[in-house]
């Protein structure tokens, strides 16, 4: 192994770190899901039919959230509106 | 009141039958009244793993099905006393197993038994889900890679929500036992180290397993690979089963090993 090699594996990010961040990542996404009630996703749904019925959004302009407090749920409904 | 401990991890492959057949194996060692499980209905394994394949005539599904006795389907293992073995059927009806019929072959079994292991079939299906609804106690078996690692944190969400200690508003106590490890590879940067699958998962460790020629040995002859004594994955189990009883052992087998000189000109392992 040449000098520059060393140099050169040295600055690339090891792969165990890689898979760590890439872990600690989705599995923080999974975990909130996994708390969300079961109804959110149809609810979810159900509202958006009754906004397409006086505009047309797409589903990506929605987001839902459901944040447990310690004695309150805050259920957070974003909707972008197309210009 | 026996203790019932699911063996379970979500992803195939990363050593749940070793490990049931290596724990149950290991809390008989110490004399405590142990039957061990295999809930994987229709790809029964663990009687090849304890090496008692031969010996099979009734399963779990015949007893739940009232077609067997308990004691009938039971095998009692040939070297452990107080041992014993509760194949799993090889039918490919999925829902032989009813929540009820293992509800009472475990209230049976508890009559009896100090430990019940339960051997969880792989995925988070049904069988599964029966494998780990009773159950006081579980152990997660992980191998440090990213898919093992995640699906491990898929099953202990359902731990933590579908089990019946749960649905009471209580907990299933859980354990972590990260398997097929290779210290070498951790040292190179190129495996997730124990730290990093405990920072991810967070559930208490109860041993490291190191990978192992002696694994597949064991499973080679059927006989579990802690009766195997003098190999390092061995003696990491019988650690595990200290620690599962409440002992406080040091973690073995973490680091890279310095081969001696010797060693080293024979180009031993």
């Amino acid at each position: 192994m040449s000098i520059f090699n060393y140099f050169l594996k040295k600055e690339k990010k090891s792969s165990a770190s890689t898979a760590k961040e890439r872990l600690q990542i989705i599995v923080a996404h999974e975990r909130s899901k996994r708390q969300q009630p079961d109804y959110l996703p149809l609810m979810q749904k159900e509202i958006m039919d009754v906004i397409r019925k006086y505009v047309n959004i797409d589903e990506d302009q929605v987001t839902v959230q459901l944040d447990n407090n310690d004695d309150c749920s805050v259920l957070e409904l974003n909707i972008t509106l197309p210009e | 009141m026996a203790k019932i401990i699911v063996v379970t991890s979500g992803k195939g492959g990363v050593g749940k039958t070793t490990t049931s057949a290596a724990i149950a194996t290991g809390l008989a060692l110490r004399g405590f009244k142990t039957v061990v499980i295999d809930f994987d209905v229709g790809l029964r394994n663990l009687d090849l793993i304890m090496g008692c394949e031969r010996r099979v005539v009734y399963d779990f599904v015949n007893v739940i099905k009232k077609e067997a006795t308990l004691n009938q389907a039971m095998i009692k293992d040939k070297r452990t006393p107080g041992l014993y073995i509760l194949p799993a059927s090889q039918t490919r009806d999925k829902d032989a197993l009813t929540m009820e019929g293992v509800q009472t072959v475990l209230d049976n079994l508890a009559k009896d038994f100090e430990y019940i292991i339960c051997d969880s079939p792989a995925g988070i299906e049904q069988g599964a889900q029966m494998a780990l609804y009773f159950a006081d106690e579980a152990i997660v078996v992980t191998n440090p890679e990213v898919s093992s690692v995640r699906d491990s944190d898929r099953i202990i969400g359902i731990l933590q929500s579908k089990s019946l200690k749960a649905e009471q508003g209580g907990t299933v106590k859980e354990h972590l036992l990260l398997t097929r490890y290779n210290p070498e590879r951790v040292a190179a940067a190129e495996m997730l180290s124990v730290a990093d699958v405990e920072d991810i998962l967070a559930v208490p460790l109860l041993g490291v397993i190191p990978e192992s020629e002696a694994v597949l040995k064991a499973s080679n002859q059927g006989a579990p690979v802690i009766l195997d004594q003098e190999s390092q994955a061995g003696q990491a189990y019988l650690d595990a089963v200290s620690r599962l009883l409440g002992e406080e052992v040091e973690h073995r087998f973490l680091d890279v090993q310095k081969k001696g000189f010797l060693k080293r000109l024979l180009g031993g392992k």
